[in-house]
């Protein structure tokens, strides 16, 4: 874009700052949005990206700085005057009713509460047009409830346009996506902007910033540091700039696998409400392999998870250990069967926060000796494990004696790593292991599954996260609705082929050539 | 206005609002003192005087804490692993209940074998009567709040068949009243000359015993995990339903043990005015030591304290002791505020 600087501007944050307590969650970030421009918000989560949006929008208020739309001041903390001004915003957790329908959600907020009916024929006329216009394809008479994440994305970003919004304000919006769907966003984003439609594109993927924005703005701990055309950057400068040092992802060299430690053989569990149980799921872990897992969040993940982690049984279908079934399957006797359990929700199922490090390093082991004997507790051992544990996977703390909650995010991960990986695990399940740690800390656990590996382990890496999946893992299996994929290679598959079985194709066939 | 976590409180923020809290209330009670005529420095000291100024008064106060322990230290153990025990009334009256039954006479023994016996019965039986809401909890997910709360309700209407029934006293002409213990089954005095029975004693040594179980052993371990965070106890490998059953048999045998000391120690028979409330009053008493069992027993002298203060404040002025009972609500509250205070920060928007 090399007319941006001569086009129209139309949004200018000027040194917003904003704190919460003694975070300073945005300190004098001043932006400025050209008309027809796609602008990339880059950060850690924590860097502040949300926080500006949300000032932007009107739901916070700023502690101070201004907001411009089109050249007059925005009123703080008012959503409606943002939208009448022409902000539209898509938030990463939807706004929508379940039990109304496409046209109901996009109408509704827009006419008037004494108008006692509202004309279907005029909203679906313009909704039509709006779709055919920005290629999103939705069925206006669909009720929400009944639509997948990324069909609702697209009510999300109807409604705003449906209110004549000019500038989109995106917040993560391919978290959720699968490669395909994020190709169909894309194609709807450029044709937003070729339509002269401007867009905040907040992200921390580093190769759809590069694939979608004409300018990439950074945000380091509240405050921008940098600032550049994105035809004059690359993915590795991105990062660099992200954590404010260079980055080195790990080397992965071939493994060389040994035999499954554990497997599933057509293992199936109950559905969690929303949440699918698995169907009929065949895996192997083997000895010194990364097993990848990919797929759509809510998609079996956490079926999987809890099966593996003792927390679940089977329903059906055979669980084996070392070859031999399991008569009785709790979380203790995964622990003491050799599974290192690193879980998806630190805060929530990962630690108690109110607990110490050292009562939270050893939630596993204080039942046996050394932590306790007869049912009385040895807190100098215990002490004395976790100041081992601190001191040799460097979690930065004022002591063992501290609360749990005061710990980062990152140095929370190390302290579990440190529980879970002491008792040198045979089998490691890595559930998000890296989910909203910084690059840093995002690089420890990576090397700390390698080594794992290296030394024999068997370990199950899920994630979201398509390209964490495919740089580690040796094997990968895709989850679409509960159902596994077969085994892919290294290399074997494209991110647009797995896209493929995450988006649920591929499954049937796999079924028939069971069956036949 | 909102709330904001306050990563870590100094000191002075650790400390000054329950002392605030303290002497709010006591400006409270002052006001309600002069409203009724009285004036506020003789009501406060006579309270005070009453309640700590001679050794009669200290021993009244450390009889009447005596059960406020055991129901505060029940109360105490269920909440710090979350279960909402309201039923210590009942526990007390069940291990009062068992106290007569077997102490009347149906055990013939001598003090040193019998007491014990007494002991762990009573204990057993408020396991017991804890036990029931705690599986239908663990079981089918019923709300222990409303069990435990509407068992009380339902276990004194019980004792009070009892009363007039099988268990009425043939010489008692014609009150509800069970027979005298046997003295055997006596608590006896601490010390010669002194109105303070063994129950005061057992109360202290229960309130070190729990502090133990607490901090030094596995199960204290689980019972905080368990409390603090159910899902990670879960995910750890904590049997977390088997921790809220020992949980419950260890918070029923504490208030039933409330029983026992009234009965064995104070009363020496069974009556339906046996407890005024120290099942309730024992969630005061729990929540005022922020369930640590040794603050428990700081929290209940205080509770006594005002009890029997306002008791003998109320005899030498005409001052209702009702009170009392208004100075314990508002300590509670502005106690509750203040922990609320100590943890939070309040922010203008």
């Amino acid at each position: 874009m090399t007319g941006a600087e001569a086009a129209q501007v139309v949004l200018r944050l000027d040194r917003i700052t904003k704190t919460f307590g003694k975070l300073v969650a945005n300190d004098a970030v001043s932006l400025s949005l050209h008309r027809g421009e796609v602008i990339a918000l880059l950060g850690e989560n924590g860097a502040g990206k949300t926080t500006l949006m949300n000032i932007l929008f009107g739901q916070y208020t700023a502690d101070s700085g201004a907001v411009e739309v089109f050249g007059k001041a925005l009123p703080p903390g008012n959503p409606r005057a943002a939208l009448d001004a022409g902000v539209g915003m898509v938030h990463q957790h939807f706004t929508l009713a379940d039990n109304m329908t496409v046209l109901e959600n996009v109408a509704l907020g827009t006419v008037p509460l004494w108008q006692p009916r509202l004309d279907p024929a005029a909203v679906r006329a313009r909704i039509t047009k709006l779709a055919d216009d920005f290629r999103l394809a939705v069925d206006p008479e669909a009720r929400v409830g009944t639509l997948t994440v990324g069909e609702r994305q697209r009510v999300e970003i109807l409604k705003a346009l449906y209110r004549e919004a000019k500038i989109l304000i995106l917040d993560e919006p391919t978290a959720v996506l699968t490669p395909q769907e994020t190709d169909d966003l894309f194609a709807t984003l450029r044709k937003a902007v070729a339509l002269g439609l401007s867009i905040v594109f907040i992200s921390h993927k580093l190769h759809e910033v590069m694939d979608i924005s004409d300018r990439v703005v950074i945000l380091r701990h509240g405050r921008l540091v940098a600032e550049m055309a994105t035809r004059d950057t690359d993915r590795h400068a991105l990062a660099a700039a992200m954590v404010g040092a260079e980055v080195n992802a790990p080397k992965v060299s071939p493994a060389t696998p040994g035999a499954a430690l554990l497997q599933l053989r057509d293992v199936s569990t109950p559905d969690q409400g929303n949440a699918p149980g698995l169907k009929r799921a065949t895996l192997d872990l083997r000895a010194g392999q990364i097993t990848g897992l990919a797929g759509v969040s809510g998609n079996g993940q956490a079926a999987l998870a809890d099966l593996i982690g003792g927390l679940t049984a089977p329903d059906a279908g055979q669980l084996d250990l070392d070859g031999v079934g399991l008569a009785q399957w709790s979380p203790r006797i995964a622990v003491q069967s050799g599974i290192a359990r690193i879980p998806e929700d630190r805060h929530k199922t990962g630690t108690i926060a109110d607990f110490t490090l050292t009562e939270n390093a050893i939630l596993e082991s204080y039942h046996k000796p050394p932590m306790s004997r007869r049912g009385w507790m040895n807190w100098a051992r215990a002490e004395a494990a976790t100041q081992e544990i601190i001191e040799r996977y460097d979690v930065r703390c004022p002591g063992p004696e501290t609360r749990i909650r005061l710990l980062s995010g990152g140095n929370m991960q190390k302290l579990i790593l440190g529980r879970v990986l002491e008792a040198a695990p045979r089998i490691i399940l890595a559930n998000q292991p890296v989910r909203g740690l910084d690059i840093g800390a995002v690089n420890y656990v990576h090397s700390q599954l390698l080594a794992a590996r290296a030394r024999g382990a068997a370990v199950l890496l899920i994630s979201e996260d398509l390209d964490e999946i495919m740089a580690l893992s040796d094997v990968i299996h895709v989850i679409s609705e509960g159902r596994l994929s077969p085994e892919f290679a290294r290399g074997s598959m494209t991110p647009a082929e797995l896209g493929v079985w995450m988006a649920g194709h591929g499954f049937e066939r796999d079924e028939v050539a069971h069956a036949s | 206005m909102r709330l904001e976590p306050i990563a870590n409180p100094s000191l002075a923020r650790t400390i000054l609002p329950p002392v605030i809290a303290i002497a709010t209330t006591v400006v409270v009670a002052s006001l309600l003192a002069m409203l009724a005529g009285a004036n506020p420095f003789a009501v406060l000291g006579l309270i005070l005087k009453g309640a700590f100024g001679s050794k009669f008064a200290v021993l009244e106060t450390l009889n009447r804490a005596t059960p406020l322990i055991f129901t505060g230290l029940s109360v105490a153990v269920a909440f710090r692993a979350r279960l909402w025990n309201i039923g210590a009334e009942a526990q007390l009256y069940a291990g009062a209940l068992i106290t007569v039954v077997l102490g009347t006479g149906a055990l013939p023994w001598g003090a040193g074998a019998l007491l014990p016996t007494l002991v762990l019965a009573a204990m057993l039986a408020g396991a017991v009567v804890l036990l029931v809401p705690a599986l239908l909890k663990v079981r089918f997910g019923v709300d222990e709040v409303v069990t435990t709360l509407l068992f009380n309700f339902i276990f004194l209407l019980f004792v009070s068949m009892l009363l007039e029934g099988p268990l009425k006293d043939p010489m008692g002409m014609g009150w509800p009243k069970s027979e005298r213990l046997i003295a055997e089954a006596r608590l006896p005095r601490m010390m010669e000359g002194l109105r303070l029975h063994w129950g005061f004693g057992l109360a202290i040594i229960s309130a070190a015993l729990v502090w133990v179980i607490q901090r030094r052993t596995t199960l204290g371990y689980e019972m905080r995990a368990v409390g603090l965070n159910r899902d990670a106890a879960r995910f750890a490998g904590i049997a977390v339903n088997g921790v809220l059953i020992r949980t419950a048999l260890l918070s029923g045998g504490l208030a039933a043990l409330a029983g026992f000391s009234e009965v064995a120690g104070v009363k020496g028979s069974l009556t339906l005015d046996l407890s005024p409330g120290f099942g309730y009053t024992g969630i005061i008493v729990a929540m005022l030591a922020l369930l640590n069992p040794l603050a428990v027993v700081a929290a209940a002298l205080f509770v006594a304290g005002i009890f029997v203060g306002a008791d003998s404040m109320s005899r030498a002025v005409g001052v209702p002791t009702y009170l009392a009972d208004i100075m314990l609500a508002t300590a509670l509250l502005l106690m509750v505020l203040a922990i609320l205070l100590t943890r939070f920060r309040v922010v203008r928007e």
